[in-house]
């Protein structure tokens, strides 16, 4: 019984990370319905930013603020830069856009940083919690409610805010929401910068567990983006639900039948899922007028 | 005429007076310094560089001054194979040292017997000298050696239930295969074969399998990179008292870093590179191991990492075969590397023969355990 236990436990850690990054594609879909590829690389912004402020001496609060705010910027140049001046493309070219972004980013965090693998300790200490027969990491609950946090703060600010719906119908319709009035391109950049500062969040909460080193975004993106695809791309709670779903397969894949199957396991089900709800778990059923 | 042009005049001069007019040795390297195994790559091409720099301030070999032409072959068997071939073609080099990685080493060797060309790997599997080919040596010891000095030790513990955790990375699969391949003969048993991914972030699903099967005495981890530091961080989380091996692919001081308090207490196959000061004034490896962490961080301001130790070795390897060939053909010098008896590296102590182009026994492992966030040797 303690088995299961350690097993949910290890995947709800695992499962809160690739929610907490998959949470970061959400925002930026539903702005601009691009699949920011270069999302994995604002987390590794975000862990190596405060891993190298907390090695230089910096309180760790401070330095999770200023690696957010890192991620943040980073973001707002990516939208800047890169995307607005080629913002009549077509959406396949914006999403290749992303691709180069991310390539560039992580060569420019190799010169930066360095070549190394990066950690720093647990905000709550390392030391492990027992309950039940089964160990959890205080970390592991930071990462968990930041995750929670992160999806309640998007599912109010989506609903309930102004800036909000405005991002919503920008995605919808960009011709529509301009005629209304919506400032669409302020709406896009601010999508942007969330979606970053949440990668960067992650990173910041992640690192003590996952490690980072300047090409960790990759992998983690793969994992981020499978956990949107399975939740339903555009939906915080299909972000959520997706991570902890994909986590807890893992972890329960390699405990009770082989670890060399606990990734094939993870996309067998996504696949199935996909194959009986392509728009995902909570995902909207699109249809389009002609 | 300004100063500056006086000072350009002067020191073009100067550039052509230096530039020797004797002839030239030329080594040739092709290593991944950029790209996935930079780790591996960056450190030999540096110590690669210090090393012919003081050769030739010390006058050369023979009389002789030393070229060194280093290849980026990013780990890449395609263009190993190109930089070996520009190398022995174009270069006309009497010796390569090289492939960082297995498969670049694999993809070049062909071609050194075609060319009847000295070769010394720096690369880690057995299948680049097993079986031998004549003009191919390699200096790390393999991942075999590392899984039979770790099951010695178990053993001489009284222990022999092992429990296998590996990364599914290269490295790890390939030693995981050559530990349950030699487990019979060094009288183990492993009850227990689990996996990760390298990238993985929780290993404690597998590890509470382990812990749980029946009988189990010890656990070995072989592999590399971060996956190693989260299995050690996880074992201690779970509070697991078995005695825990990683492998020689985590001896840095790097892994003790990212691994922390966890770390106090496991043990490790690594070279005398990582316990300078402890080795005996008796130990052949003493001068090397010492000079070498000398010079590297005079010139870098880094300690060098085992994989420099590979490359430093196949260059005294090379250097000593070149001394007493006391030519600079490169059969004669293939002949003096067979020869080479009792040379201690910084790896280990070297004699190859016919039959054995490594040259290293299990005495070049140091039985290494991690105390108070430091190594010390096992006795």
């Amino acid at each position: 019984m303690s088995e299961l236990l350690q097993f949910i436990i290890s995947g709800v850690t695992v499962g809160a990370i690739y929610a907490a990054i998959a949470l970061g594609f959400t925002l930026i879909y539903n702005a601009t319905g691009v699949v920011n590829f270069a999302q994995g690389e604002f987390v590794v912004i975000g862990g190596m930013t405060a891993a190298a402020l907390i090695g230089a001496g910096v309180p760790v609060p401070l330095a999770a603020l200023l690696a957010v705010l890192a991620g943040t910027l980073a973001g707002v140049l990516l939208y800047r830069l890169a995307i607005k001046p080629a913002r009549q493309a077509p959406l396949v070219s914006l999403i290749i856009i992303t691709i180069g972004a991310s390539i560039f980013i992580r060569g420019a965090m190799q010169t930066l940083f360095d070549k190394q693998i990066h950690r720093y300790d647990g905000f709550s200490g390392d030391a492990p919690l027992r309950f039940g027969g089964a160990t959890i990491l205080p970390q592991s609950l930071w990462i968990i409610a930041g995750s929670v946090a992160v999806f309640g703060f998007l599912a109010w600010f989506l609903n309930r805010t102004r800036a909000g719906r405005g991002i919503r119908a920008t995605a919808s319709n960009r011709l529509a929401a301009a005629l209304v009035g919506i400032n669409t391109g302020r709406a896009m950049n601010l999508s942007f910068a969330i979606s970053a500062g949440i990668g960067a969040l992650a990173g910041v909460l992640a690192t003590p567990v996952t490690f980072t080193s300047y090409d960790a975004g990759v992998l983690m993106a793969l994992k981020g983006f499978s956990a949107t695809m399975l939740g339903g791309v555009g939906s915080p709670l299909g972000a959520l639900a997706g991570g902890l779903l994909i986590g807890l397969i893992e972890a329960t894949t390699a405990g009770y039948v082989s670890s060399d199957y606990k990734d094939a396991a993870a996309f067998v089900v996504i696949l199935a899922v996909l194959f009986v709800r392509p728009q995902g778990l909570f995902g909207a059923k699109i249809t389009e007028r002609v | 005429m300004t100063k500056h042009a006086v000072a350009a005049g002067v020191s073009a001069l100067a550039l052509l007076t230096a530039a020797p007019a004797l002839a030239e040795i030329k080594i040739g390297a092709s290593l991944a310094v950029t790209g996935p195994a930079a780790f591996l790559g960056d450190p030999e091409a540096k110590t690669l560089e210090m090393l012919v720099e003081e050769l030739n301030a010390a006058g050369g070999i023979n009389g002789e001054q030393v070229e060194l032409i280093v290849y980026d072959d990013g780990a890449d068997p395609n263009k190993a194979r190109t930089f070996a071939t520009r190398l022995i073609e174009e270069d006309e080099v009497v010796a390569v040292i090289g492939g960082s990685s297995t498969g670049a080493t694999m993809a070049m060797a062909p071609l050194f017997a075609d060319y009847e060309i000295p070769f010394i790997s720096l690369a880690g599997a057995v299948v680049i000298i097993d079986p031998v080919q004549e003009f191919v040596f390699k200096t790390p010891h393999t991942d075999r050696m590392a899984c039979e000095k770790i099951f010695a030790d178990i053993t001489a513990r009284g222990l022999s239930k092992v429990g296998l955790i590996s990364g599914t990375d290269g490295f790890g699969a390939s030693m995981r295969e050559q530990c349950l391949a030699v487990a019979g003969d060094a009288g183990v048993e492993i009850v227990a074969d689990e996996s990760y991914g390298g990238s993985d972030s929780d290993m404690t699903p597998q590890l509470t399998n382990i812990a749980a099967t029946d009988g189990i005495e010890a656990v070995v981890n072989p592999g590399f990179g971060q996956g190693p530091a989260v299995v050690t961080r996880n074992y201690a989380q779970l509070g697991i008292e078995l005695p825990f091996y990683q492998s020689h692919g985590v001896a840095s001081d790097e892994f003790i870093k990212l691994a922390g308090d966890a770390a106090n207490g496991l043990r490790l196959p690594a070279t005398p590179l990582l316990i300078p000061d402890q080795l005996s004034e008796d130990d052949p490896q003493r001068e090397p191991v010492q000079g070498y962490i000398a010079a590297y961080q005079a010139k870098y301001g880094e300690t060098p990492s085992t994989f420099g130790g590979y490359a430093f070795d196949a260059f005294h390897l090379l250097l000593d075969a070149i001394e007493r060939a006391g030519s600079t053909d490169p059969v004669a010098i293939r002949d003096a590397l067979e020869a080479t008896s009792g040379m201690a590296g910084v790896t280990g102590v070297y004699s190859f023969s016919p039959e054995d182009h490594m040259g290293l026994d299990l005495s070049a492992f140091r039985m290494l355990e991690i105390r108070d966030g430091g190594w010390a040797a096992v006795e």
